[in-house]
């Protein structure tokens, strides 16, 4: 793959206002959501109000705004591929890069790339409101698990980003791209989780075997361990993005 | 050096053969062979829903053909190693991601080709754009996206253009500008391929003609050579050719 394209990804990311935005939801929603649940989750915690979980982690809790942030995150991977399909875009970067394998593979290092980096930021803020917000009751780094939580929930989240960009790719419109991702994570995999028969098999599923990674303690997946599970994440989005390749590649642009 | 080849032995630069594209049962494009020369404007005619748009995609490889090719000095597009800095292509100016300004459009394109950063300040200045070039593109009227497409398709200061119905829409200085642009770069001894479906334009443009109906080829000759037929206008001529429906049987 030539840096030029990679390169000039990242220019259209960094000089387009709807991705820049979006991108800015990632930190803002996480660590802004974290001030106002961990504020309260702290006064429920000193009064001894019963209204925290009893398996409280404050590792795993301490980040589970992030899984909000999340959304803003698959939002930019699927806007970094149907907006070049919605607004014509596409046929032009195709008879710049008429190679469509190196343009694609160009366009997934760079929103790997800003979606890692943010990610690890995100991550980090997030923890460290955490530990402020939750006091006595905070994680720390030198917390059970802290470590492989802070480092491996990157690598999650921008693992679902390019499961999302994939998937995009396929479906090439927006509204059914983000219908169809957000409705999964936030609909179609918390449900599979209740119904008997199904629950087994979703701790298989991208966003359920990702998060595993970011789960200690009580909270550990009893099926998925936490390396498995990012492994497990690393299949499916491998899988997306050579469906969206194979899409890209044999249809008319 | 490749502007002092003498146009009257110009090279074939770009080489259609046989290119075909079905839609299912439909056939837009139909064994189409004709040859573009260097040095000249050459002129895409033919109705709307003749086949052209689709035409011109495949030449960019954009559009898989069902069947035969196209070549550019041999070479399919695709196999251009960096493809703007030969071919500049316009197809659909309106097609920009509205968020983005002029100047960053033509600097994300610029990068995927290797092009320095200050031909976007040049391409800027030939199309008339500067004073607007940190605009979204999102407040252009038609006639400055025609501009910016253009700008773009003459950013890797290519030795052929092609443009797709590039004065559809342009207010009378904008369509003379476009003219002069063509002229002048065919002058310069490179190639230009644009299509139109207005024959009063194609006939102060054009040198020579490519005319197609319902995806087929109706002529291939030189723009005096239409007018010479009799002393019909080249308008009376496109309607003969392109009414032959006959010829379909």
């Amino acid at each position: 793959m030539p840096s030029s394209t990679f390169r000039a990804e990242l220019t259209k990311i960094r000089t387009l206002r709807s991705t820049v935005v979006t991108l800015a939801l990632v930190p803002l929603i996480s660590v802004g959501l974290g001030v106002v649940s961990f504020t309260s989750v702290r006064i429920a915690l000193e009064r001894g109000l019963p209204v925290v979980r009893p398996d409280f982690e404050p590792v795993t809790d301490g980040l589970v705004t992030v899984l909000y942030g999340q959304l803003a995150l698959v939002a930019f991977g699927v806007l970094t591929i149907c907006g070049e399909h919605g607004s014509g875009l596409l046929r032009l970067s195709l008879s710049a890069t008429p190679n469509r394998r190196t343009f694609y593979v160009g366009k997934i290092i760079a929103c790997a790339a800003v979606a890692l980096t943010l990610s690890y930021a995100t991550v980090f803020a997030t923890f460290l409101t955490a530990h402020w917000a939750l006091g006595a009751y905070g994680p720390s780094f030198s917390s059970e698990g802290a470590l492989r939580v802070l480092l491996g929930t990157p690598l999650y989240l921008t693992g679902l980003c390019l499961f999302a960009l994939g998937v995009a790719t396929v479906l090439r419109h927006t509204a059914l791209a983000l219908t169809v991702m957000l409705s999964f994570v936030f609909v179609v995999s918390p449900v599979a989780n209740l119904v008997p028969g199904l629950k087994e098999v979703a701790h298989y599923f991208p966003d359920q075997a990702g998060t595993s990674i970011m789960k200690v303690g009580q909270q550990a997946d009893p099926v998925v361990g936490p390396w498995t599970g990012l492994l497990v994440l690393a299949a499916w989005t491998a899988c997306a993005l050579l469906a969206g390749c194979w899409t890209l590649s044999r249809r008319d642009a | 050096m490749r502007h002092t080849h003498p146009a009257q032995d110009a090279r074939h630069v770009i080489d259609v053969r046989r290119l075909t594209k079905r839609y299912g049962r439909t056939t837009a494009v139909d064994a189409l062979t004709f040859t573009v020369r260097q040095g000249r404007v050459t002129g895409f005619l033919g109705p709307n829903g003749a086949g052209k748009s689709t035409t011109m995609r495949m030449l960019l490889g954009l559009d898989r053909p069902t069947h035969g090719e196209a070549l550019f000095d041999g070479k399919p597009y695709c196999d251009l190693p960096e493809p703007l800095r030969h071919v500049g292509a316009l197809l659909d100016a309106t097609a920009t991601q509205a968020g983005r300004t002029a100047r960053n459009h033509l600097t994300w394109l610029a990068r995927t080709n290797r092009i320095p950063r200050r031909r976007v300040e040049e391409v800027l200045d030939v199309v008339g754009l500067h004073s607007a070039a940190d605009q979204r593109t999102r407040t252009f009227s038609l006639g400055m996206a025609q501009r910016l497409g253009i700008a773009a398709a003459l950013l890797g200061d290519p030795e052929v253009l092609l443009l797709d119905e590039p004065v559809n829409g342009l207010d009378p200085e904008g369509v003379r500008w476009i003219r002069t642009l063509l002229r002048t770069f065919a002058a310069e001894g490179r190639t230009v391929f644009v299509s139109s479906h207005l024959m009063s334009e194609m006939a102060v443009t054009a040198d020579h003609l490519v005319v197609i109906g319902r995806g087929r080829l109706l002529a291939d000759a030189d723009l005096s050579e239409f007018v010479r037929d009799g002393e019909e206008s080249l308008e009376d001529a496109f309607f003969r050719l392109t009414s032959g429906g006959g010829s379909d049987a």
